[in-house]
Parts: C-alpha cells; structure tokens; sequence
C-alpha cells in the first residue's frame, strides 16, 4: 500500500512532466498502470474541455452564417463543416502537423516583432487547434439543424410581441436553440473526449514520454504482451469521464427545459458513435 | 515503368513528373486505395451481420443469450473505439496463437504468457516465420477486418435494435392476428419494415467507418497513410526522384479522397432513404405522397 502511494506520488503527474523522469521498464503492478494510465488523462480531459470551450462559440458564428441569405457569409460556413465533417479526424491531424512544421523554424517576422511559432507544432497546441476547429464544425451542424427546427410559432409570437432583430435572437431563437440542440450536443461532447485519444496516435509525437491515456495504455501492452490489463483500465477511466460529462450536460438540460412542464423535456440519451 | 522514365535524373518539368507519379512505389500507393475500398467492402457486410445477431440476440426470449447481446450492443457505450482497435488485435493474435499452440505444439510446452513476453513454439505462430511478406500483410489486413466487424457490429445492433423497436406495434399484432408465427412476423413484417428505421443510423455508420479506414494504419496495414508518409518524406539525392518534404501535398490528396467518398455516398445514400420511404407511413412517406398529388 505504501509503496502505491509512492507511485502515485512518482508518477501521478508524469504526463506534465512532474515527477519521475524514467517510465517504469519491468515489474509492472497494476498500480503503476493505474496511476500512469490516470495521469495520461489529464491531457484528454485538457484537450476535450479546452476545445469545447472554445468551439462551442465558433460553432454559434458558423451555425448563424450558416443560415445567412448572403452567400459570401454562407459559403464559407458551409465549406469549413463539409470539410471537417467529411474527412477522418487522423488525416486533420496529420495534415495540420505537416502544415505546422512547414512554418519557419526561426519564427515569423510581424511588424518588427519576431513571432514565435515552434510551440504549434507541439501537440498541446496543434492538436488543440485541430480539435476546436473539428468540434465546432460537428457542434455547428447540430445548431443549426437546432436553428431550423425551432417552432415557427415560437417566432410568429416574438413577432405579434414587437420582439425583432437581435432581441428576438438573443430572447427566443438562441435558448430555444440551445435547448433543442443539448441533447446531441451532450453526445458530441462525450465523442470529442473519446478523439483526443487519437492525438497521440496520429501527427503529433510525445514529447518526452507526456501522453495521454491511450499513451501510456499503449506502452504498457507493448511492454508486458498482456492488452488485457492496460486497455480496461482506459475504458473504466473513460466511462467515469463520459458519467461525468453526462451529470454536468444534465444539469444544465434540466436548466433550459425549466420552464417546460415535466413531459415535454427533452431528455438526454447517450447514443454510441464512433471516433470521426 | 515508361521507357522516357530510365534515367530519372536527366528529366525534367512535365516528364518528370510523370515518371514520379508512375515510380513502382506510386503504383503500390495508388493499389492501397483499393486496399481500403476493400476493407470497407468486406467490413460493411460482416459487421451488417454481426449488428443483426446482436440485435436478435438484445431481443432474444432466452435470459443468458440477451444479456450477451445486451453485453454486446452496451460494449459501445462511453469508451473511445481506438481503445478496441488496440486492444482486439493484440487479443485476437494472441488468442488465435494460443489455440494454435493448443493444437499442433508438442505436449508439455510452457504456458504462453511468461512474465513479459508472449511466446508460442516455432510451428504455432501466425503466420508462420517463413511466410512471405504477402502473407503478413494478409493476416494483418484479416485482423483489421475481424476488429472493424466486432466493434462496428456493436454499433450496428445499436441502431438495428432502436429500428426493430421502432415498427409500430399494430403492425406486428396484425400479422399475429392472421395466425403468423412468432418467426413468420419476424421474417415477413418485423424485418422489411425495419429498414426504413435503421437506415438513418446506418448511413451515418456507413460515413464513420469511411473516416475510421486510416486506422488501418495504427493497425500495422500498409495502407494509404503509410504510403503517403513514406512517399512524402524527404528524398535525398540517393533517391531516384529526389524531392523536399511533400507529405503535405500527399495529406491534403488523401484529404480530397475522403471528402469525394464521404460526398459521394451522402448523395447515393440520400436516393435510397427516398426510395424506402415510398409509400412508408412516416413524415418522409407522407411528405412524397402529398408531393406526387
């Protein structure tokens, strides 16, 4: 027991870089595969909230201008989803690591100022960029679909009430929106936390041994010829995460279906998907 | 190989350029292509059928043969399928090697899981040492297949679950009304009619496992990321085709390769959901019915 707690103290934050420097090479217990494998999750729960932070806005812009009547504002919104929706997730990593490196190494001259831009091809960086562009893509489709399923008589009476222009967006369109696009958007959640297991797999290398769950899950089943202790481990560390994910997403459904009376709310329901 | 092609490094411009895209390397990638169109071929039908016993199975009326297609269509759920991609072909090599080593390794061999490795006698491994390359390439591809089938045939029994539920419960009391057998309303109303549920979630399936086909490569298949790194790489002077870092332009060709496909099969498959839909009592059929009035 003691000497779990060491490891958990050696290795607990080993994925950033914290603690022992050596990865364990022989007599694996299944402490240390717990806590290596708990500590690579630290970078899928960074990746996973980060990019769903940050593309839950963009997903708006886009399902917005996705609606636009002006092509130029359309088009472009149409593209950027069929092209991050329609291509494997690994190909946009590989690609975007590729064009990443292409940048110059010394860094880019902006108005004087030397701009630094080695840090993008770091997988903390790059393949945030990537997955908060791939999120909002899939998020902007579910809003938009949302968008265009709001009742028309929810609309006729923010008309009949002299509610218009931004008003009538920020008032009606956009909660009803939200509330008819939580479901999915839970879902879409779930299945960006379960892809950033692919960050590691795909263009952007480890740096020194810091990787994610699958990482280190990976290393353990190279190294002791036994898949059968390593990979339940993640798949126990996931399905904690997407419980998680699913009480919070909860919490705020039952928050945006307050005003409906009890047999109308939507409910939440976990639908399988695959990695994209 | 093209007779201008013989001496590569006193060509240029166009020329060149066609002999590049013509090199027996080039050949090899552009044949990988059809390594994945056959990998969706062959997986789409197997994990169809999976989906279906599972499905069957999740609806059966034995207890232990519906928690295992419960077990199976809830394997799915909350775990990321890379983790199955990893953990299946390991398992499935080991366990193929292990009942191998059962059968034709001599009495009295050691247990295969020795502290740190897993080792089998000589006669017992898959392929075997002395097989060709083709060989390797072929058990790896036939691993690849059996882990898609397995994982995407949970998803399908998700979705063909949800569809058998779906059929609205009159119909299948009607047919039980005309004196149908359990199996007879199963084979003649419950199934056909189940399609038209299914085929939504099938679809997008069908668009998950395009974009799940580069995992191949993580699979160890020498399949078109492998190609499009190894072609695109740095080629110094040693190379026959010397070029700079083109992995970029071999990406973004793989990337136009999906979209084409995922396109594509948008298009075709949006022509069937019209086609099922005929004469359906859904808001699809009834919309196609006011239509034609």
């Amino acid at each position: 027991m003691n000497s779990c707690l060491q490891t958990i103290q050696d290795y607990g934050l080993r994925s950033i870089g914290i603690g022992e420097n050596l990865l364990p090479k022989t007599d694996f217990t299944l402490c240390q595969q717990f806590t290596l494998i708990g500590s690579g999750l630290i970078w899928n729960v960074y990746f996973g909230a980060l990019a769903l932070v940050a593309g839950f806005f963009l997903a708006n812009a886009i399902a917005l201008a996705k609606t636009a009547r002006n092509p130029w504002i359309r088009k472009p919104a149409e593209w950027f989803v069929f092209v991050f929706r329609g291509s494997p997730l690994f190909i946009q990593f590989f690609l975007a690591y590729e064009l990443l490196v292409l940048l110059p190494r010394s860094g880019i001259e902006v108005l004087g100022i030397t701009v630094q831009t080695s840090w993008l091809t770091k997988a903390w960086a790059g393949a945030l960029i990537v997955l908060f562009l791939n999120t909002a893509a899939y998020s902007a489709e579910i809003f938009h679909g949302a968008l265009r399923s709001i009742p028309k008589g929810d609309l006729e009476a923010a008309d009949a009430y002299g509610i218009s222009g931004w008003q009538k967006f920020r008032r009606i369109q956009w909660p009803t929106m939200l509330r008819l696009a939580w479901p999915s958007y839970t879902n879409e959640a779930i299945f960006l936390l379960q892809s950033t297991t692919l960050v590691f797999f795909s263009g952007f290398p480890a740096f020194r041994q810091q990787g994610d769950a699958l990482y280190y899950a990976n290393y353990f089943a190279d190294k002791t010829f036994n898949p059968f202790i390593p990979y339940p481990i993640v798949a126990f560390y996931f399905i904690l995460v997407t419980l998680v994910v699913i009480y919070g997403f909860g919490a705020v459904n039952r928050r945006l279906n307050r005003h409906l009376p009890q047999n109308m709310r939507a409910k939440i329901r976990l639908r399988p998907q695959v990695i994209r | 190989m093209l007779a201008a092609c013989a001496d590569p490094k006193g060509i240029e411009g166009l020329t060149w350029l066609t002999c590049y895209l013509t090199s027996g390397k080039h050949l090899d990638f552009y044949w990988s292509f059809g390594t994945v169109l056959l990998l969706l071929l062959v997986t789409a039908p197997s994990a169809l059928l999976m989906g279906f016993g599972g499905a069957m199975a999740a609806r059966s009326q034995i207890a232990p043969l519906r928690w295992i297609g419960k077990g199976y269509t809830a394997m799915v759920r909350g775990v990321p399928d890379i983790v199955y991609f990893l953990f299946f072909v390991i398992a499935l090599d080991q366990g193929i090697e292990y009942v191998k080593n059962l059968m034709v390794c001599p009495a009295g061999s050691a247990w295969p899981w020795q502290g740190l490795e897993f080792r089998v006698c000589q006669e017992a491994k898959v392929p075997l040492a002395s097989a060709s390359q083709f060989a390797y390439q072929a058990y790896g591809f036939f691993l690849a297949v059996i882990t898609f089938a397995i994982v995407f045939g949970a998803f399908v029994a998700n979705v063909i679950y949800g569809a058998m539920q779906a059929v609205p419960r009159a119909q299948l009391e009607t047919g039980e009304a005309y004196g149908m057998s359990h199996r007879q309303v199963f084979r003649r109303i419950l199934v056909p009619q189940m399609w038209v549920y299914a085929l939504p979630g099938l679809s997008n399936l069908w668009m998950i496992l395009i974009k799940a086909t580069p995992l191949l490569f993580l699979l160890g298949v020498k399949d078109i990321v492998y190609y499009a790194r190894e072609l695109g790489g740095t080629k110094t002077q040693a190379y026959d085709f010397p070029h700079a870092d083109w992995r970029l332009y071999y990406f973004l060709g793989l990337l136009v390769f999906y979209l084409l496909m995922t396109r594509g099969s948008e298009i075709l498959l949006g022509r069937v959901a019209a086609k099922l839909s005929k004469g359906q009592a859904t808001a699809a059929g009834e919309a196609m019915r006011k239509a034609a009035i």
